[in-house]
C-alpha cells in the first residue's frame, strides 16, 4: 500500500470514529445511538484492516474480522434487542444539556491531545498522529457514562470507551498480543451480556430502565 | 512443577463446567469448597516448591514466584473460609447450581490472576472476576441487589478498562523500545529502555484502574453496595480475595514503573489513595447503621493501609503488607460469614436492632467478637504485628507525617468499630427487637459450622509470630518486588 493512501485511510477511519462519537453525545435518540455504534465498529475494523494490510500482518487481518463481527454486528444487535425490550426510544433526562455536552467535548479533545503528546513525540507517524482520537473516544465514553441516566445510554458509553481503548491499542502497537486481544474481546462481550440481563431484570422490576430508580443504596 | 501450576486452574474450570452441566445436588453443594481446597493445596505446595528451588514457568504465560505462590495460598485460604463457613445447614435452602458455578469460576479466575506472568492475562483474569461476581452480587434479585450489581459491573469494568488502557500504553512503550512484551519478568529485568514520559501515563492509568477494583477511595463507591447486597460468603470472597488480588496487581505494576521513574510517582498516587480511603472509611464507619456496610468500609480502611505500605516500599513494608493481606482476608471472611448467620437468625443486619447478642445468641456473638478482635488488630492476631510493622516501615522510609495521620485515623476507626460491636453484642436487649427468641432462654445454636471459623481465626492468631518457612516466603516475595529497585 502506498504511503499516501495508507495515511489517508488511517485518517479517514479515525475521522469516522471521532465523528460518530460526537454524534453519540449530540443525539439523544437511543435508536440512532445503536446505529452509530455499529458504524463506529465498521470504522474500527477498517482501521485494523488497513494497518494489517500495510504491515503485511495476517494475524491483524484476522483480528479485523473479529472486531467487525463483534463491534459491527453482535454488540449493536444485543444492544438493540435490549433497547426494544425496555421500550425506550430516547434518553429523556441527561444530567447535561446538549450545548454544555458539546462544549465539554471540545475541552476533552484538547485534553486528549495533551495526554497523547509523549507518544506522538516518541514514535512520529500517521498512526500515532491519530492516537488523540482514541483518547478522545475514551474521554467521551466517560462523559456519556457520567451524564446519561438510561441503562442503554450507559452501555453505549461503556462501548465508546472500549472502542477508544482498542483504537489506541491498534494505532500504537498494532494491537496487544493475540491472546490478550481474544480475552479482552470475550470480556467485553460478557460484560455487555450481563448488563443486558440486569437491564431486563430492571425493566421487569421497575417497568423501565431509568437509572434514577437506583437511588436506594447510600450513606 | 508445571503440572502443579495448572492444577488449580484446571480443577476450578472442570468443577465450574461440570456443576453447570450436571447440576447434581452434591456438586452444587461442594464444588466451591472443593475449588477453594484445591487452590489452597496448590498454593501451599507451590510455596514449598518455590522455597526449595527456582521460579518456574508453564507455557510462557504462567509462572510462579514466591509472591504468586503466597497469593495463591491466600486465595485458597480465604476461599475455603468463605465457602466452608458459608455452606448452608441441612435444613436451610441449598445453593443453586449457578451460585456454585460462579464461585468456582471466580476462584479459578483469581488463581489465574496471581499465576499469570503476562500482565495482559492478569488483566483478563481480573476482568473475568467482575463477570463471575456480577450475578453473585445480584443473587437475591431484590431491587437493592440489582442496583448494587449494576453499579458494581459498570464501575468495575470501566475501572479495569482504564487499567487496560494503561497496559496498552505500556505495550506501546515496549514496542518503541524494540521488544514488544507484556511479560512481567521481562519488563522488570531492566533491559528495556522504556520511554519515561509514556511509562508515567501508562503506570498511572494502570494503577488507577486496578485501584478501582481494589476499592481504594475515591473509586470505592461500588464496594459498600456490592458487599452489603451480596450473599455473605460472596462478600467474604470479594473482600478477602478480590480486593487483595487487585492490590497484588498494583504491586506488580509498581515494580515495573519504579525502576525507570523512581518511586515518587507511585508513592504520590498511593499515599493519596491510602489516606483518602482511611478518611472515607473513618467518616462513614462512625455513623454506619448496617453491619455488612460497616464491614465493607472496614475493607476500604485496610486497603488504604495496604496502599500506604506499598507507598513506603522496601522489604519490611511489603512483607508486612502481604502478612496483612492474609490476616485481613481470614478475619474479614470469617466476619462476613458470621454476618450471614446473624442475618439468618435475626432477619436483619441493622446494628440498632441487634442488641444483646451475647446473651441472646452466644452461638453467633462469640465468633463475631473473636473475628472483630482480630480485625481491630488486637494481639495475638497477626493484624497487630503487620499494622505495627507497616507504620514502623513508613517512618523508616521517610513517610513519618503520613503514618501519623494514618495512625490517628486508625484510632478513630478502632473506636467506631468497637462501639458498634459493643452495641450489638453487649447492649441490653429490648426496644423494638423483643421477640420470642430474646424473651426466652439464650439460643446457643451457632447457625452453621464453627470449624472453619475456629480454623481461620486460629491461623490468624498464630501467623503473627511468623517464623521459619512463612517468614522466608514473605521476605522472598518482598525481595522479588524490591529486587529491581
Amino acid at each position: 500500500m502506498s504511503t499516501g493512501l495508507f495515511d489517508q485511510l488511517v485518517g479517514l477511519s479515525a475521522g469516522v470514529l471521532l465523528l460518530t462519537s460526537v454524534l453519540l453525545v449530540w443525539k439523544r435518540s437511543l435508536v440512532a445511538a445503536v446505529r452509530l455504534l455499529a458504524v463506529q465498529g465498521f470504522a474500527l475494523a477498517t482501521l485494523v484492516a488497513v494497518i494489517g494490510v500495510n504491515d503485511h500482518d495476517a494475524q491483524l487481518m484476522a483480528v479485523a474480522g473479529l472486531v467487525l463481527a463483534l463491534k459491527g454486528f453482535v454488540l449493536p444487535w444485543v444492544l438493540d434487542r435490549s433497547r426494544v425490550r425496555t421500550g425506550a426510544v430516547r434518553e429523556e433526562t441527561p444530567l447535561m444539556n446538549t450545548t454544555a455536552a458539546l462544549l465539554a467535548l471540545s475541552l476533552l479533545t484538547m485534553l486528549a491531545y495533551l495526554v497523547s503528546q509523549p507518544l506522538r513525540v516518541l514514535v512520529p507517524g500517521p498512526t500515532t498522529a491519530a492516537v488523540p482520537v482514541g483518547i478522545s473516544l475514551v474521554l467521551y465514553g466517560f462523559l456519556l457514562l457520567t451524564t446519561r441516566r438510561h441503562a442503554i445510554s450507559q452501555l453505549v458509553g461503556f462501548l465508546v470507551l472500549d472502542n477508544g481503548i482498542a483504537t489506541v491499542a491498534f494505532l500504537t502497537s498494532g494491537g496487544v498480543p493475540f491472546v490478550v486481544e481474544l480475552g479482552a474481546s470475550l470480556d467485553v462481550l460478557l460484560v455487555v451480556l450481563i448488563l443486558r440481563v440486569l437491564t431486563s431484570r430492571m425493566t421487569a422490576k421497575f417497568g423501565g430502565a431509568d437509572l434514577d430508580e437506583l437511588m436506594e443504596l447510600r450513606d | 512443577m508445571a503440572a502443579l501450576i495448572l492444577l488449580p486452574l484446571v480443577t476450578c474450570l472442570v468443577l465450574a463446567a461440570s456443576t453447570a452441566a450436571l447440576r447434581s445436588p452434591a456438586l452444587c453443594r461442594f464444588s466451591g469448597l472443593a475449588a477453594a481446597a484445591t487452590v489452597l493445596g496448590s498454593g501451599i505446595a507451590l510455596s514449598a516448591a518455590v522455597l526449595n528451588g527456582s521460579p518456574s514457568t508453564a507455557g510462557g504465560l504462567l509462572r510462579v514466584d514466591a509472591l504468586s505462590a503466597f497469593m495463591l495460598a491466600v486465595v485458597g485460604a480465604v476461599g475455603l473460609t468463605a465457602t466452608w463457613g458459608g455452606l448452608p445447614t441441612a435444613d436451610a435452602p441449598q445453593q443453586d447450581w449457578m451460585f456454585s458455578t460462579l464461585v468456582a469460576s471466580f476462584l479459578g479466575a483469581m488463581s489465574l490472576a496471581v499465576l499469570a506472568d503476562n500482565l495482559g492475562v492478569l488483566w483478563i483474569a481480573v476482568e473475568a472476576t467482575t463477570i463471575a461476581t456480577a450475578f453473585l452480587v445480584g443473587h437475591h434479585r431484590t431491587r437493592r441487589s440489582l442496583e448494587a450489581a449494576w453499579k458494581y459491573v459498570v464501575l468495575g469494568s470501566v475501572g479495569v478498562a482504564v487499567a487496560f488502557l494503561g497496559l496498552v500504553l505500556l505495550y506501546a512503550a515496549t514496542v518503541a523500545a524494540g521488544r514488544p512484551t507484556l511479560s512481567w519478568v521481562v519488563l522488570t529485568q531492566g533491559h528495556l529502555a522504556l520511554d519515561p514520559s509514556l511509562l508515567k501515563v501508562a503506570g498511572a492509568l494502570a494503577v488507577l484502574g486496578f485501584a478501582t477494583k481494589a476499592g481504594l477511595a475515591p473509586m470505592h463507591s461500588w464496594l459498600p453496595d456490592a458487599h452489603s447486597q451480596a450473599p455473605a460468603p460472596v462478600s467474604g470472597l470479594m473482600s478477602g480475595v478480590l480486593l487483595s488480588v487487585a492490590f497484588y496487581a498494583i504491586l506488580r505494576v509498581q515494580a515495573v514503573v519504579n525502576p525507570v521513574l523512581g518511586p515518587s510517582l507511585m508513592r504520590g498516587l498511593l499515599i493519596t489513595a491510602g489516606l483518602l480511603s482511611l478518611t472515607v472509611a473513618a467518616g462513614l464507619i462512625l455513623r454506619q447503621r448496617d453491619l455488612k456496610r460497616m464491614l465493607a468500609y472496614s475493607s476500604i480502611e485496610h486497603m488504604g493501609l495496604l496502599a500506604l505500605a506499598a507507598a513506603a516500599g522496601g522489604t519490611l513494608a511489603i512483607a508486612a503488607a502481604l502478612l496483612h493481606v492474609l490476616g485481613h482476608g481470614l478475619a474479614k471472611s470469617s466476619l462476613f460469614v458470621v454476618s450471614g448467620r446473624i442475618l439468618a437468625a435475626e432477619g436483619t443486619t441493622t446494628i440498632a436492632d441487634l442488641r444483646g447478642l451475647l446473651t441472646r445468641r452466644p452461638g453467633v456473638a462469640v465468633p463475631y467478637l473473636a473475628g472483630m478482635a482480630a480485625l481491630l488488630g488486637l494481639p495475638p492476631f497477626s493484624l497487630f504485628f503487620s499494622e505495627v510493622a507497616i507504620v514502623v516501615a513508613g517512618f523508616q522510609r521517610g513517610l513519618g507525617w503520613v503514618m501519623v495521620v494514618a495512625v490517628l485515623l486508625l484510632l478513630v476507626l478502632f473506636a467506631g468499630l468497637a462501639r458498634h460491636s459493643a452495641t450489638m453484642t453487649l447492649g441490653t436487649p429490648g426496644g423494638t427487637s423483643v421477640d420470642d427468641a430474646s424473651a426466652g432462654s439464650p439460643d446457643p445454636a451457632p447457625h452453621g459450622r464453627q470449624a472453619p471459623l475456629v480454623l481461620a481465626l486460629g491461623v490468624t492468631a498464630v501467623i503473627g509470630f511468623a517464623s521459619g518457612p512463612l517468614s522466608t516466603l514473605l521476605h522472598q516475595a518482598a525481595a522479588i518486588l524490591a529486587g529491581a529497585r
